[in-house]
């Protein structure tokens, strides 16, 4: 299996690609060789990742389909099989469960019969059948619209949009419509079967239209969900919720993540909760926030911080060095757990929102805004936002353009000293 | 080749777009975006603009390029409606080569090909077998003279086929069969079909083809490493031409804050000390923008 290399096909006269298979090898060849550039190192070895069996079944919060919800939550976890997944293959497995259980389910998008430009359909037209996991035309406003309308007759819409760069002709259908259509029909219909599935965040080298964070752009569209997954455990739970959620969902898939995050993953149907954010690692003195890719740049971020290496260690205060951080990564963008982000700013006095995308009118703004109001009198420091700048993302930029290990520790430092 | 790069003499990006995406208002040439048929309205915004200078009007039309999959967008449906209803020289070209990324033009459309949607916006369409390269160039010129003469949108449809792979780290045969590809490659290749035209007529033979491929692959050879061995733009480029006219505060406070975090860990931490070696002049542009 090939890493992911940061392959991008640029929809019009590409030229490079991320190879994300075989099919997708900057050489077409199947070597297992890993690229210079590699993984993110972060990634690879970040320890949020769930990688026995035992911590993956026991992910907090899963809620196991078979299960009634009602009865007691059960400790033993025997019985149950998890299978070394990474994130493409466990929104795979969500999707297959999903059309396996729900005959109304339907899989559908530009590229994805043959298994979709990074792979996450991939054997699912074969497996259901080219009625039911079908190429579309080249149009994301129809993508959209045509899948709001299987949801309006009760059906189960899985739409995928190739890069979330592409969803903006498909805003109005999102924003007028499947937010707004349970609201505008007085309750009697609704676009709650549609979920949007989209690639997000940045590579390295996707340049202005295959590595923007559009939830933002999102966020003001009361009616619809926004969620990013960042691991295979999270993403198959959380895309089963959102298939399954009575609302419409925009689920946005950081597309870094699609080879490098590799977990166990629960085999059985399984779903993870809309809305809650979830405390990665419990700290006292700081509140880190965000999501997706970005996640492992702040865990990367807080081992620096701890044991900084010799180069660095001039500029991080010995003092500082055991501050007990606290990571919460918020899962739910629409609508945000702001229940736990306020109690963990409370007990801290301090918040650091970690985004991809740009700072100005960015979902790190929301949170500010929200968080000064209900944890004022508590806070040690300013909220401090790191951000990709507000600049389309310039190809040979990128690395000083989106927010990496070493800016989320310098505004950490900052805000700690403070 | 130095936007396909991406180096410090990329001038029509800056290194910003991926490569491919090329651009020089000497040439008129707009920029090429990566988003789909966006440009199909604005090339009937830019040909109305043209029939209004008086020293262009009549003289010059807008030429706009897409694929078969892009005509799929409704940015298509919408600049089509525009040219026609709003009198522009347009002359759009479908380049209709079979495929978008591994979606058939079967799986495009279930009418006849794009062509077949130029009368219905009201657009003389013509289509022509894009594998003969004669016939385009008679096709196109003819295209242009009525696009000039009627002031109006043509549409011509030029029928070929993708050989190649999507992108270089496609490999297509995941969606077609090889020996699909290798057929339309011997039998129905425009060049080889214009090399035996010009060889027919005294004009080519094997030894001019072998002299000229090998100039030309010594040519792009040369200006492929040339390229590959510059820096990359100063990274000062990274906050310019996002407006024109003042810069607001938002973006100057930014410039700052990334020369103070340059200031602070651009030699001292590795990944970046490396980063910054890639561009012309190492930052210092940024970092001591009097010291140059």
């Amino acid at each position: 299996m090939n890493p992911l290399k940061g392959t991008y096909l640029s929809r019009r006269l590409s030229s490079f690609y991320l190879s994300v298979s075989a099919r997708h090898s900057r050489c077409n060849s199947t070597s297992a060789t890993p690229p210079a550039d590699g993984h993110l190192p972060s990634v690879a070895s970040s320890e949020i990742l769930r990688t026995k069996r035992e911590a993956g079944l026991r992910t907090p919060g899963i809620k196991w389909a078979d299960e009634d919800s009602s009865a007691p939550t059960r400790i033993i976890v025997g019985g149950r099989e998890t299978r070394k997944m990474n994130t493409y293959q466990a929104i795979r497995d969500a999707m297959s469960i999903a059309l396996a259980k729900d005959e109304s389910t339907v899989v559908f998008g530009e590229d994805v019969a043959f298994g979709g430009v990074f792979r996450c359909t991939m054997g699912l037209a074969e497996e259901f059948g080219k009625e039911r996991v079908f190429n579309t035309p080249l149009t994301e406003q129809g993508i959209a619209g045509f899948g709001i309308g299987l949801a309006l007759m009760g059906h189960t819409a899985i739409a995928e949009i190739q890069f979330a760069d592409y969803i903006l002709p498909a805003f109005d259908q999102i924003v007028n419509e499947a937010a707004k259509i349970r609201y505008r029909s007085g309750g009697g219909y609704n676009a709650g079967g549609l979920t949007i599935r989209t690639p997000t965040m940045s590579v390295g080298h996707g340049a202005l239209y295959h590595s923007q964070s559009p939830e933002g752009f999102f966020m003001g569209a009361s009616g619809l969900k926004v969620v990013i997954p960042r691991s295979p455990i999270q993403a198959k739970g959380l895309l089963l919720s959102s298939i399954r959620d009575p609302n419409p969902v925009i689920f946005m898939e950081p597309k870094i993540l699609y080879r490098s995050a590799v977990e166990q993953v629960p085999i059985d149907d399984y779903e993870l909760p809309l809305g809650e954010a979830e405390v990665l690692i419990p700290g006292s003195d700081l509140t880190l926030l965000t999501w997706g890719t970005p996640v492992y740049h702040c865990e990367t971020a807080l081992h620096l911080l701890q044991s900084p290496p010799p180069e660095l260690q001039p500029v991080i205060p010995a003092s500082l060095r055991s501050a007990n951080i606290e990571l919460i990564d918020l899962r739910s963008i629409l609508p945000w757990d702001v229940k736990t982000v306020a109690e963990s700013v409370s007990r801290t006095g301090r918040l650091v929102i970690v985004h991809e995308a740009g700072m100005t009118a960015g979902v790190g703004a929301e949170i500010s805004a929200e968080i000064q109001k209900r944890c004022f009198l508590k806070l040690n420091a300013p909220v401090r936002r790191v951000t990709g700048w507000d600049l389309p993302v310039g190809l040979q930029y990128e690395k000083f353009n989106i927010p990496d290990a070493i800016r989320i520790l310098d505004a950490v430092v900052e805000t700690l000293a403070y | 080749m130095a936007q396909v790069f991406g180096n410090e003499n990329d001038t029509s990006g800056k290194g910003r777009q991926m490569p491919v995406h090329f651009g020089s208002p000497e040439h008129h040439f707009h920029t090429i975006s990566s988003p789909l048929a966006t440009q199909i309205p604005q090339a009937a915004g830019v040909a109305y603009a043209l029939r209004r200078m008086p020293n262009r009007r009549s003289q010059n039309i807008a030429a706009c390029y897409f694929g078969e999959g892009a005509a799929s967008e409704g940015d298509f449906h919408a600049g089509f409606m525009l040219a026609s209803t709003i009198p522009s020289p347009v002359l759009y070209i479908a380049r209709n080569n079979g495929f978008a990324i591994s979606t058939p033009s079967s799986e495009q459309y279930n009418g006849d090909g794009i062509a077949s949607r130029g009368p219905g916006y009201g657009i003389d369409t013509i289509r022509v077998d894009g594998n003969d390269v004669l016939a385009v160039l008679t096709a196109v010129r003819e295209a242009r003279r009525r696009c000039l003469e009627q002031g109006r949108a043509v549409l011509v449809e030029s029928m070929s086929y993708r050989v190649g792979h999507h992108s270089t780290s496609d490999d297509s045969f995941a969606y077609r069969a090889r020996s699909e590809v290798e057929d339309k490659k011997r039998i129905d290749n425009p060049i080889t079909r214009f090399r035996l035209f010009m060889e027919s007529q005294g004009w080519w033979d094997a030894d001019a083809e072998t002299e000229l491929k090998a100039r030309l692959k010594a040519d792009v050879m040369k200006a492929f490493k040339k390229a590959d061995s510059l820096k990359r733009p100063e990274l000062g480029q990274l906050f310019t031409d996002v407006y024109g006219g003042e810069e607001p505060w938002n973006i100057k406070e930014q410039r700052q804050e990334l020369v103070g975090l340059l200031k602070k860990y651009g030699q001292i931490w590795e990944p970046w000390r490396k980063e910054l070696g890639k561009f012309r002049n190492t930052g210092q542009d940024l970092l001591n923008p009097q010291g140059r």
